[in-house]
């Protein structure tokens, strides 16, 4: 039996359990319905159209913060790996950067920004950022040396040394800051709308939820969940892809 | 003999110019801090001065100290169950292949959704209070040390295991004596992330869902719109985080290096 197939049935199995429990009143219904009905809400919740907004709203706040995070991110993982003494000072602060929960800035953006999109796009870019910078600084070390030697010999000048070597050889890693940055960008921005906002995926799921809205609070969250799983794992496999030819191409 | 002094000289040198570097970062953070002061205004950012004589009268008022008490438990109880669990998840499936294979995308996956969206979902399960900011900090901590250990156990050479089996050690001993010290660096690395990410959870479950605790003391201040203590508390919780951080990263460096 191949793996995947495996995966399929664990993953099933443990959503029928899940299903078995809500069914026969283990978990109350109100607490949390069957998945199946989950779904059936989802489904009625994006037909309705009443989330259309919403829903772009949020898409649109993350690629932003997302756009910001990789090309900023980027640029400075360039800089500190031309200027090793600034990395080195620095280097602790990106090591702990993720133990510092970045949500406690977001009051601070609502009031230098003002309530609008920005402090979602700030939030967001700020979690993101740091593991472009990593990944670009992770991915600039492992390029082999030979590859420059090789370079020097052939009498390549800088910029196409840079494009040609460089940038090829630490595409996988990239791109693996680039996957994390999805991921990372969405937590924030939803992470945003669900402390403080006035519309958004987030704000629309912890409005239903205090106004006791099962229907919609559990569609929303399939969705969502859904949504980003399937975006995250085509990355994911992607970026194994671009990995795996990596090291057949030595 | 020469050769040591200059070897001892340099790195001597080498430390002074580190510690030089890290004072200048620090002075950076503070010029940056006072710009924004200057640019935002006290509406928005309070002084570096103005927040730290702020976090200094907290440290003294003995009220603050209770929500000190009750985030820091919260926070352990979540770490420890967070740790042991992924010990313990994670061995098991490194152990086994098939599953490991079988459970890693599921894990990856598990491992970037925002897990905030579940918040409301933990609160219907656990009601208000520590339990549920405890359970919050686990569901964050917890796969990133499965993820860890699972691997660390997966690449143990097989030579070693076959040597304990020739030695005829046991199934603990084993464990004991070949698997963890074979594991610990890469476990450490494991630990490292899961400690960030408990503390992000377990501070998010108390944004939400509690009336004590530091998540909660930032939740009020943002509504009062109390800048400075808000300020103050987040400067706290950074300094925690990022001391932390920083020794786990130099006993991870250093058990690293040592294979």
């Amino acid at each position: 039996m191949p793996v995947w197939l495996i995966r399929l049935i664990v993953v099933f199995a443990a959503f029928g359990l899940l299903e078995i429990a809500c069914r026969s009143g283990w978990i109350d219904a109100y607490t949390m319905p069957p998945p199946s009905l989950m779904l059936v809400y989802a489904w009625q919740v994006l037909a309705s159209g009443r989330m259309t907004e919403d829903i772009l709203l949020t898409l649109q706040n993350v690629g932003a913060a997302f756009v910001f995070a990789v090309v900023i991110g980027f640029l400075v993982g360039v800089l500190l790996h031309r200027w090793p003494r600034l990395r080195r000072a620095v280097d602790p602060l990106l090591a702990s950067y993720y133990a510092v929960p970045v949500f406690i800035f977001y009051p601070l953006f609502i009031v230098i920004f003002g309530l609008n999109n920005w402090p979602l796009i700030a939030i967001g870019f700020l979690f993101a950022v740091v593991a472009m910078v990593i990944n670009t600084l992770n991915g600039f070390d492992r390029v082999p040396r030979v590859f420059f030697k090789t370079a020097r010999v052939q009498g390549f000048s800088r910029p196409a040394e840079v494009w040609f070597i460089t940038l090829p050889a630490a595409a996988p890693y990239l791109f693996t800051g680039v996957k994390l940055c999805v991921a990372y960008a969405f937590i924030g921005v939803v992470a945003g709308e669900f402390i403080l906002a006035g519309a958004g995926l987030g704000y629309e799921i912890a409005f239903a939820y205090n106004n006791f809205d099962n229907r919609t609070m559990y569609g929303l969250m399939v969705f969502l969940l859904v949504f980003v799983t399937v975006v995250n794992m085509a990355l994911h496999v992607w970026e194994r892809k671009l990995h795996a030819r990596r090291s057949r191409g030595g | 003999m020469a050769q040591a002094q200059e070897a001892s000289n340099s790195v001597r040198s080498e430390r002074a110019r580190g510690l030089q570097d890290a004072i200048l970062v620090v002075l950076g953070i503070l010029v940056v801090w006072q710009g924004l002061h200057w640019l935002a205004g006290d509406v928005a950012v309070s002084s570096p001065w103005a927040t730290v004589s702020r976090l200094v009268e907290l440290l003294l008022d003995p009220g603050f100290w209770p929500n000190v008490w009750e985030t820091l438990y919260a926070f352990g109880l979540a770490l420890l169950y967070a740790l042991l669990g992924g010990l313990i998840i994670g061995v098991t499936l490194g152990g086994h292949r098939l599953s490991g294979e079988v459970a890693e995308p599921i894990l990856v996956a598990l491992y970037s959704i925002p897990k905030i969206t579940l918040y409301p979902v933990i609160l219907l399960l656990f009601g208000l209070g520590m339990s549920a900011k405890v359970a919050f900090g686990t569901i964050h901590g917890i796969i990133p040390v499965i993820i860890f250990t699972m691997n660390a156990v997966r690449n143990v050479a097989p030579v070693y295991l076959r040597t304990a089996r020739a030695l005829r050690m046991g199934p603990l001993s084993t464990g004991w004596r070949v698997l963890l010290p074979a594991t610990v660096p890469e476990i450490v690395s494991g630990f490292r992330i899961g400690f960030a990410l408990t503390l992000l959870g377990t501070l998010i479950g108390e944004l939400f869902a509690s009336q004590r605790g530091l998540g909660f003391m930032i939740i009020r201040s943002m509504e009062r719109h109390d800048v400075p203590t808000l300020l103050a508390v987040s400067l706290l919780l950074f300094l925690f985080a990022t001391l932390c951080s920083w020794a786990l990263l130099i006993v991870d460096r250093r058990l690293n290096r040592r294979l």
